[in-house]
């Protein structure tokens, strides 16, 4: 059994920007998808969890207000857009739909309103798009019909899962450009999962890492790019070169990410710390405040900056 | 045949320091688009588009781009696994352009290439010591014992246990299979490899490991570089000098620092700006230039500089002449009217 996400809690403020970084497997995204039983089940199963939205838990409430929810309350933006659109509807035709469904508009003026969601994400001459195949649009115009089909029915919290993996780097600056832009206008709540920790640098309010299935540091994005208290969130940033100075060697973390078959025992990144020491290995750190506003919360025994053991 | 074993890891680094190991002239690359049932051909992708540098022994050439602009393209021309359609390639002053299968092989030894998935270039069915067995074999390289002991030693020299030899590459992480790759490509004490993107597919944390082991092989092994990747902050930091392409053409060439402290192009300074900082607070006082809308095709390409449809200052006569390629500073190449 691989236990993909192990007692993970955390709270979305409204209107707030959350980054959630982490490798591949770290269980960032099945976190989210989780929250909206967005993971097919069997064979996936969620053995415990609230998920507390408004008045509804989403974890238990039932699959026609769910339905409601996803897409209406809640919208979605995927990482590759090629995958996650229909290639045999034009983009009109899958965009009017859920308008139609959530907002219970009709055809007419749900193409007016699939036009004006098109012409907000920038995509010039949406009258005509409108009749376009995904095929028939380049990468980056993918991904803003699906940033507009997300924002169709005006969600009050975007759930964005690698948004701009699949991009090149002009074109994600033109979709972050985009998304900031629309924050602005809109001040829908954003979970933005990835793993460049340079993409959340410049848009979260707060970040949470994530590491085996755990989150091990959660912070406002300031405190945390300049005081990391986590040894993996340490590692990371030394391991990442920078575009605007250059280092010496990159400091990389030794082995490799961990398996998640066994029932974790312990702080999953004992075996490639540098601080760790026999508490690690038996038991499981809990997240827990490392400042005094009590913002900035790390799950670790070790103060790395006092150089002792946390009390 | 042994001798040759240790022979690289004391190989001498002296002299030959600035002469150049791989001259590349004018090179070009079109696919032909063909239609129809007697496959008519009625186009170009022109891929790369005459393209020229050189890559001096020793050094690290940083070959950067958005996909599509030619740079994996060029890897591969340059070592002939696609043919070229024009222009030479020269390595240690021997053309390579119009030599057959066979006067290749000879030399493929000495020039090797790390893939980007370490996934799809790992055959599943092949145990790690009999893939890196294999150009060892094709090569005639020693005697059974011998390869064995020289697999070994190439699976220490790229951070693997010996224990590893008999596995199925399915048994290793993204990073370890990299590795694995590596260690085929140096098999053969090549002198210079091309790295196609050899760590785009691999987890941030994985990423310096591998960077910083092809690193070390380079100083103990006294390798020569083409590092094509799309990811600028990690070229930062590797190369000495760096290749910017768009559209099958190359738009500046400089050394390392020249080329990031102060860019010439009009794209190299988009694409430099694009790149977000691990670091809120520069970040937030950072200007971006946002380039308009996407890469235009390279089956019809945009007349005159390929760049004038994005670029912020284009002006009248970028979209009639071609920029000629011209050096503004010692060293520092660019192909742009306005630079």
């Amino acid at each position: 059994m691989v236990h993909a996400v192990n007692d993970v809690s955390f709270e979305l403020r409204a209107g707030e920007f959350l980054g959630v970084v982490g490798e591949s497997g770290s269980g960032k995204s099945v976190t989210m998808m989780s929250l909206l039983k967005l993971i097919p089940m069997p064979p996936g199963h969620i053995d415990a969890g609230v998920a507390d939205f408004g008045e509804h838990d989403l974890l238990s409430i039932d699959a026609a207000t769910l339905r409601s929810v996803r897409g209406g309350q809640i919208g979605f933006i995927f990482q590759d857009p090629m995958t996650s659109l229909n290639p045999v509807l034009t983009i009109g035709k899958q965009l009017t739909e859920p308008v139609m469904l959530h907002t219970g508009a009709d055809r007419r003026a749900a193409k007016a309103r699939v036009i004006e969601l098109l012409d907000l994400v920038g995509i010039p001459d949406a009258e005509q798009r409108f009749k376009n195949y995904p095929h028939e649009l380049s990468g980056g115009m993918r991904q803003r019909v699906m940033i507009a089909m997300a924002l169709a029915c005006e969600p009050k919290v975007i759930i964005a899962d690698e948004p701009t993996t699949a991009l090149d780097v002009t074109i994600q600056a033109q979709i972050i450009d985009l998304v900031k832009d629309l924050r602005e206008k809109l001040n829908t709540a954003v979970i933005w999962i990835t793993h460049d920790l340079g993409v959340v640098a410049g848009l979260a309010d707060r970040v949470i890492v994530m590491y085996g299935g755990r989150i091990v540091e959660q912070s406002p994005v300031a405190e945390l790019y300049a005081r990391p208290a986590h040894p993996y969130t340490q590692g990371l940033l030394n391991s990442v070169p920078r575009i605007d100075q250059k280092g010496g060697s990159l400091t990389s973390i030794p082995g490799q990410p961990p398996s998640l078959l066994a029932e974790p025992v312990g702080c999953s990144f004992a075996p490639r710390c540098a601080y760790a020491f026999d508490r690690c290995l038996t038991e499981t750190p809990v997240l827990s405040p490392v400042d005094l506003a009590g913002e900035h919360l790390s799950a670790c025994f070790w103060d790395t900056a006092e150089g002792k053991e946390r009390s | 045949m042994t001798e040759t074993i240790n022979a690289p890891l004391g190989a001498p680094n002296g002299e030959s320091a600035s002469s150049p190991i791989l001259e590349v002239t004018n090179l070009k690359k079109y696919f032909p688009i063909v239609r129809g049932l007697v496959r008519r051909k009625v186009g170009d992708v022109r891929a790369v588009d005459g393209v020229s540098f050189q890559i001096q022994k020793g050094e690290t050439l940083g070959l950067v781009g958005e996909s599509g602009c030619g740079k994996s393209t060029t890897g591969r021309v340059i070592l002939q696994l696609d043919r070229a359609t024009e222009g030479s390639v020269k390595y240690e002053g021997e053309e390579l352009v119009g030599k057959n299968a066979g006067q290749m092989r000879v030399l493929r030894p000495n020039m090797q290439m790390v893939f980007q998935d370490p996934h799809a270039s790992l055959n599943p069915r092949m145990t790690v010591a009999s893939i890196i067995e294999e150009p060892l074999i094709e090569h005639r390289f020693g005697n059974r014992a011998e390869r064995l002991a020289w697999i070994e030693e190439l699976l220490g020299l790229v951070g693997l246990s010996p224990t590893h030899a008999n596995r199925y590459p399915h048994e290793f992480s993204g990073g370890q299979r990299q590795r694995i790759g590596i260690a085929r490509a140096i098999a053969l004490n090549p002198k210079f490899v091309v790295c196609d993107e050899p760590i785009a597919a691999l987890d941030v944390s994985i990423q310096a490991q591998v960077v910083n082991l092809l690193e070390r092989l380079q100083d103990e092994l006294d390798l020569t570089y083409l590092f094509i990747s799309h990811d600028l902050s990690m070229v930062r930091h590797l190369a000495d000098r760096v290749a910017v392409m768009y559209l099958g053409r190359m738009v500046e060439l400089a050394p390392v620092e020249a080329l990031y402290e102060s860019p010439q192009h009009p794209y190299t300074q988009a694409l430099h700006s694009a790149v977000p900082v691990p670091n809120p607070i520069v970040e937030f006082g950072r200007e971006r230039i946002i380039l308009k809308g996407d890469i235009p095709s390279p089956s019809n390409p945009p007349s005159g500089c390929s760049f004038h449809t994005r670029c912020p200052v284009a002006t009248p006569e970028c979209a009639e002449r071609v920029p000629e390629w011209r050096e503004i500073n010692p060293g520092h190449w660019v192909a742009c009217h306005l630079a």
